[in-house]
């Protein structure tokens, strides 16, 4: 495989060709802020945080192949302006109330505000009507904590082969959607393997009895799984 | 910050909050002694002061703008102040405060609360001039009035409230980074 040669905050660095421009500053121990990203799942470039500046032109870290003679920024002003905008915006969009979260203290959501600096949103809070599935026996749904960010929906799809969840509605009032759009519960094809649970990055997903900041999705174990597959094949 | 130096006005106020913040404030220990030198207490739910007076320098303001009340006090507080700080989360973000908001305005909120799944079913309380009105709307207090700085937390930690005060008290604009000193909830 061909290798490509571009730079990272002004660093040379070689990569692989096909690889993401977010694999490949990984690789070379530059961190970049991302949500919807999971490793061991395909990527969306829906959360949008992994946005980098590439020769003054703004892309998705995740979704963009590097290419040879890339002149790369991570962690400019303005992408550091972009990205707690988007943040707030995530907190403005639904219910996240960390004070009352089963994923407090265990949140990627309420990490990224840490370590984005957000100390309050500048925003109105849309403050929608959301439900909590409790249909299923072990598990639960609040939409109040979704993010849209897909990963339960990759999980379910690319890893477990099932495809039980989905995203049905457009723009603020799109929710994730078991089967045909029916409770939880009801979901003939759901396993009940918990996957979505591990990938979930928020307390949207969470094991039925669990209370305020009990709920740890241990996310690292989807990437586990499929490198296991892939060594036993 | 030395002895002799002119003690600042300060003043603490509880809005829409649980009073978490203001226990959090008491859980500073011995170390409100060491601040009782350096500051006046001008106003606050633990002292008998009835209104709040003016030329206060800074208020710490716990709770969302929730009812008629909140409103009218917190622009009171805005123009009588110089430095105004949210203190925790329902100061902040409106928090645990603002959970009803999708409930719809307040007429429908009390209704839903009080009588539709009151049980025994109730009335809606409604004593004017005594009982605070709600609003349509829980709002964080930075949507009413200018806020200074914003300390978040449910409550905050005892150590962020005194970093806080410690900056302020020294002239220096507080920085909160990481999440001991920084996160929500």
């Amino acid at each position: 495989m061909a290798a490509k040669t571009l730079k990272i905050n002004g660093t040379m660095i070689s990569a692989r060709e096909g690889e993401s421009i977010l694999e490949a500053a990984r690789d070379s121990g530059v961190a970049i802020p991302t949500l919807c990203h999971l490793d061991g799942l395909s990527d969306v470039g829906a959360c949008r945080l992994c946005i980098v500046d590439v020769g003054g032109r703004i892309r998705p870290a995740c979704t963009t192949a590097v290419a040879e003679g890339m002149d790369i920024q991570t962690n400019t002003e303005r992408l550091r302006t972009y990205r707690r905008q988007i943040v707030e915006l995530l907190f403005a969009e639904r219910g996240h109330v960390c004070a009352v979260c089963v994923a407090s203290g265990h949140c990627e959501l309420q990490d990224l505000a840490v370590s984005l600096g957000m100390d309050h949103v500048r925003y109105d809070y849309l403050a929608p009507t959301c439900t909590v599935d409790i249909s299923h026996q072990r598990f639960g749904i609040d939409h109040n904590r979704c993010v849209l960010c897909t990963r339960c929906v990759r999980a379910c799809d690319e890893v477990e082969g099932v495809h039980t969840w989905d995203v049905s509605g457009r723009g603020t009032s799109a929710r994730i959607i078991s089967d045909l759009n029916q409770p939880w519960g009801e979901a003939e094809s759901c396993t009940s393997c918990g996957k979505c649970l591990l990938a979930c990055p928020t307390g949207a997903l969470f094991q039925r009895g669990s209370t305020v900041a009990e709920m740890e999705h241990a996310s690292g174990r989807i990437a586990l799984i499929v490198e296991s597959r892939r060594v036993m094949r | 910050m030395s002895d002799d130096t002119p003690k600042i006005k300060l003043a603490t106020v509880w809005l829409g909050g649980c009073s978490g913040c203001h226990m959090s404030l008491l859980d500073l220990d011995e170390w409100l002694i060491d601040l009782a030198a350096h500051v006046d207490l001008v106003y606050s739910p633990i002292a008998d002061i009835k209104v709040f007076p003016e030329g206060v320098d800074l208020a710490l303001v716990e709770g969302a703008i929730a009812s008629d009340e909140h409103m009218e006090i917190i622009h009171t507080v805005r123009r009588n102040s110089t430095l105004l700080v949210s203190l925790g989360d329902c100061a902040v973000t409106g928090n645990v405060t603002a959970l009803r908001n999708p409930l719809g305005a307040a007429g429908l909120t009390l209704q839903q609360i009080y009588v539709d799944h009151g049980d025994p079913r109730g009335i809606i309380p409604a004593e004017p001039g005594i009982v605070p009105v709600l609003l349509d709307r829980v709002v964080p207090v930075h949507a009413a009035v200018a806020v200074d700085y914003f300390l978040p937390g449910c409550p905050p930690p005892a150590p962020r409230i005194r970093a806080m005060l410690e900056a302020l008290l020294a002239g220096k604009t507080p920085v909160a980074e990481g999440a001991k000193m920084l996160r929500f909830g």
